[in-house]
């Protein structure tokens, strides 16, 4: 059993604390916004924050996270209106196959909490999540479209 | 619709089945623009016909055979639908028609094989006529309703005008009365110049659920009571699974069921993902991997060198006597080059979720080919076509790998063992990197000859390799030759090649390794591209010419190629001098029915860090449908297809795969991401595909501009392995 508080909301799941985040988010929790794609802390689908620290759950134990504030990709937005990535990401239609980029608006965002006007070199630092589709250009034109907002 | 399903129908699904992603087999169908009996879409909205569904408040559904996994078709189909029906685009939305359904009603929606960059050009004209008939029934249905003649009235933006009158209605209005009436025999489709929404680069219509995380993917799936399974598949193609010993995760939490899954893999089935793979990883199993266990990387460079020069060989392309030319010419230039495996590793692992009772089974899975997945049940399953269906979801990336079923076979093998309960079957990416479909290996010998003066008379090219036909289509062999080898190199049709030499040569070794291969983004483009555009550059250089000079001497009679290079040679600035420790070089090619160049500016560190600053990239493919998402395709293909160059690379030993996860099998990050300037030319008059050809030409052109920068040549890849790296 741990306690875990995602997006605001305190779950009480049935796992073993050796779990990783990412499985105890994405089965126990049931939100499957936060993806898999390596298990092994390389490709950043599953980024979330962790007391506003981008995070990749599959590298981190619920024992860990236990009694640290979670948002996964369904907390971004504030009720119906869309964080200001969300909203670059749909003007500037970045997603392709989009399974990627739960993690990389996550990894971005917090990106932009810490450096709200980012260099190329501090994206290029910070920012390492696979796209296996190749959105990167959109993506760093986006970074720069909130910046210059 | 029958009620017994004959066995003719069964093997028909099969015969889909084996048409998979590549070069397609032509099946024919006859496209049924509606008729007498009104088919309603799952809400009850009626539809107009097969390809138009409109509900009550103006909503316009268009239904969307082939498969989405990012490249953006679905968009660009809805577009050329919207374009003819002259609809509110803005009240457009889409939905996947089922394999089931497609089969059910005489494969009304056509083709569903999303591969060989095939999704738009080869359904263009149909869809567009399913648009225009579907305008024209709701035009008359309204005509009918104010018994005025149809050619009185117009349609634009959803709303019919009788123009005589200046009464309104709208297509909701009259949807459920344009659904009923006999659809016209013939329908006039717009001249593209008069097209108004086709050409714009219009915001795809997938994005707002893909930044909320609401997209459900196949992994995302959930059904009431449903287990999960993770499996393993012996690790050497060829290979079987002898034993396991159960006993040994007897007892671990979740664990449900440890099964056979065909001959070859174990699967763990439990409450989650999470508590399957943690058993699978504790059970003890033992592989019988046979004969193929002797196979290692340098084993099989071993057999492809001896197909460089000895034995038989098919014949591509020729003309002259190369032979003789080659014998006779005043100087030649050899090189020998190469091209790995490559793992597609989508970023979605496989995965699909099954259920299987008595007298049905029905999957959800992404699938780049939804018909031949449906044939993939019906064989597993052993059900007859109308008891099962596979519900087809956006896929978290394709790049051919998913034009495969053996993920669904597996799934259904499972879910028959429990009946009743529904089973999602997901991949690690281990199990994902290590039973891939790969992109095949080849080894290139090229040799061209020089006459006294410097002109190019003879040019050789003989790949030795892996054919993708004889392993996943053998009966779309010719004779025995794979032409899908040729890619770009053939003497016509929709892949050429782009010079003309008097005398040449283009053949294949076929050698077939046990590794299965695939159709990989781009396909044999990829390595034929850095064959012929590297050696066409080593050329220039031995001839003691300008690369953008020497290539136009020989590409008089290809001025499709030729455009297309002129237009990035010119964007870059090829005629003058590039800033100071900036190199560039230059690439073509043409595939798919589209014409493709690209020009790159590098920097190089210590002469093995490369900075990729500019790519200018240009594209004629016919008609462009949406340039904003062509512009998307093209920087997206640079990036798998220079991932590939410089991290890829998929290695043998013992038989098995030896990448695992993208610590072993790298993918560009956007720190390497060049700036990519697209140029899209569509010249018309024809229909290319967009979201491969241009893979092929990032890497020859980087490649160039490293010789540039270097005075080296690198004619091996993955660049890794020569301990280069992006900068
Ligand atoms: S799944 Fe966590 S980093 Fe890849
Ligand atoms: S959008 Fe497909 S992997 Fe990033």
């Amino acid at each position: 059993m741990a306690n875990l508080t995602i997006n605001g909301k305190t779950f009480t799941l049935d796992v073993e604390p050796d779990t990783p985040l990412l499985w105890a988010i994405r089965e126990n929790a049931g939100l499957t916004g936060t993806k898999y794609g390596c298990g092994i802390a390389q490709c950043g689908a599953c980024t979330v924050h962790m007391d506003g620290v981008a995070t990749r759950s599959c590298g981190i134990s619920v024992a860990e996270a236990a009694g640290k504030k979670i948002t996964t990709i369904e907390g971004l937005a504030s009720g119906t209106t869309l964080h200001k990535v969300q909203e670059a990401w749909i003007a500037q239609d970045v997603p392709q196959c989009g399974y990627c980029q739960s993690g990389m608006i996550m990894a971005v965002a917090a990106l932009l909490n810490d450096k709200p006007k980012p260099t190329d070199a501090d994206i290029d630092e910070a920012i390492t999540n696979i796209c296996r589709c190749g959105t990167f250009q959109q993506v760093r034109e986006a970074i720069h479209t909130i910046a210059s907002a | 619709m029958n009620k017994h399903v004959s066995p003719k129908m069964n093997r028909r699904a099969f015969v889909i089945g084996t048409a998979a992603v590549g070069t397609g087999l032509a099946i024919s169908f006859d496209p049924v623009f509606g008729g007498p009996a009104v088919a309603r879409a799952a809400d009850g909205s009626p539809e107009v016909n097969a390809w138009v569904a409109i509900r009550p408040d103006d909503t316009v559904v268009i239904r969307i055979a082939r498969s989405e996994m990012g490249q953006g078709s679905l968009t660009g189909l809805a577009q050329l639908v919207a374009e003819e029906l002259e609809c509110d685009w803005t009240k457009v939305t889409t939905e996947f028609p089922s394999p089931g359904q497609n089969v059910a009603r005489k494969r009304v929606w056509g083709d569903y094989s999303t591969g060989g960059s095939r999704g738009i050009r080869a359904s263009q004209d149909y869809v567009r006529k399913g648009g225009a008939t579907a305008r024209v029934m709701l035009i008359q249905a309204a005509a009918n309703e104010w018994k005025v003649p149809a050619s009185e009235c117009t349609a634009a933006n959803s709303i019919i005008t009788h123009t005589p009158s200046g009464k309104t209605t709208t297509y909701g209005k009259v949807a459920d009365a344009a659904a009923k009436l006999t659809p016209p025999a013939d329908v006039k489709l717009k001249d593209p110049k008069d097209w108004r929404l086709v050409g714009k680069g219009v915001k795809r219509l997938d994005t707002p659920d893909k930044v909320t995380g609401t997209t459900v993917y196949g992994i995302d799936v959930k059904l009431p009571g449903m287990l999960n399974a993770a499996i393993k598949d012996c690790p050497v193609t060829g290979g079987k699974l002898k034993s396991y010993d159960e006993a040994k995760i007897a007892g671990m939490k979740g664990v449900k069921k440890v099964l056979k899954v065909g001959d070859t893999a174990v699967a763990v089935v439990a409450d989650t993902f999470w508590h399957a793979k943690t058993a699978l990883d504790a059970l003890p199993i033992v592989w019988d991997e046979g004969e193929n266990a002797k196979v290692s990387s340098a084993s099989i460079a071993k057999w492809l060198a001896e197909g460089l020069d000895g034995g038989q060989a098919y014949v591509g392309n020729s003309n002259g006597d190369t032979k003789a030319a080659l014998a006779g010419a005043a100087k030649t230039i050899e090189a020998v080059y190469n091209y790995p495996y490559q793992n597609h590793a989508t970023m979605e692992p496989m995965n699909a979720t099954a259920l299987y009772t008595a007298d049905k089974c029905e999957v959800w899975c992404g699938t780049q080919n939804g018909e031949a997945a449906f044939a993939a049940v019906l064989e597993a399953s052993e059900l007859p076509a109308e008891k099962c269906d596979v519900n087809k979801l956006l896929l978290g990336g394709g790049f051919g790998r998913r034009g495969q079923t053996d993920y669904v076979r597996q799934a259904v093998l499972i879910a028959k063992q429990m009946p009743g309960t529904p089973i999602k079957l997901l991949w690690t990416r281990e199990e994902d990197m290590t039973h891939g479909r790969y992109h095949p290996i080849t080894q290139c010998k090229l040799t061209a000859g020089f006459d006294a003066d410097n002109n190019l008379t003879a040019f050789h090219m003989r790949i030795s390799g892996q054919s993708i036909l004889a392993s996943l289509r053998p009966d779309a062999l010719v004779k025995g030759m794979d032409p899908a080898t040729f890619a770009g190199l053939n003497a016509k049709g929709d892949a050429p090649f782009g010079y003309s030499v008097p005398n040449l040569l283009i053949e294949h070794s076929m050698r077939n390794p046990h590794i299965i291969p695939g159709f990989w983004r781009g396909v044999n483009v990829n390595q034929n591209a850095i064959y012929v555009e590297c050696f066409m550059d080593e050329l220039a250089h031995a001839a003691g010419q300008d690369p953008l000079e020497f290539r136009r001497k020989l590409m008089k009679d290809h001025p499709k190629h030729l455009a297309v290079l002129e237009a990035v040679a010119e964007k870059i600035g090829w005629s003058t001098a590039p800033p100071q420790g900036i190199y560039r070089g230059l690439a073509h090619f043409a595939s798919y029915g589209s014409y493709v160049a690209a020009a790159a500016e590098i920097s190089v560190t210590d002469g093995t860090k490369i900075k990729v600053h500019r790519i200018v990239a240009a594209t004629d493919p016919g008609y462009a449908v949406n340039p904003a998402q062509i512009d998307r395709q093209i920087a997206g293909s640079f990036v798998y297809g220079l991932s590939g160059l410089f991290y890829g690379g998929i290695t043998i030993k013992d038989g098995a795969v030896e990448q695992t996860n993208f610590d072993t099998y790298d993918s560009m990050r956007i720190a390497a991401m060049p700036k990519v300037e697209s140029i899209v030319m569509p010249s018309g008059g024809f229909w290319g595909g967009v979201g491969e050809p241009t893979i092929g030409v990032a890497g020859p052109a980087v490649l160039n501009a490293y010789f540039a920068a270097t005075g080296k040549r690198i004619r091996s890849v993955p660049l890794r392995d020569q301990n280069i790296t992006f900068a």
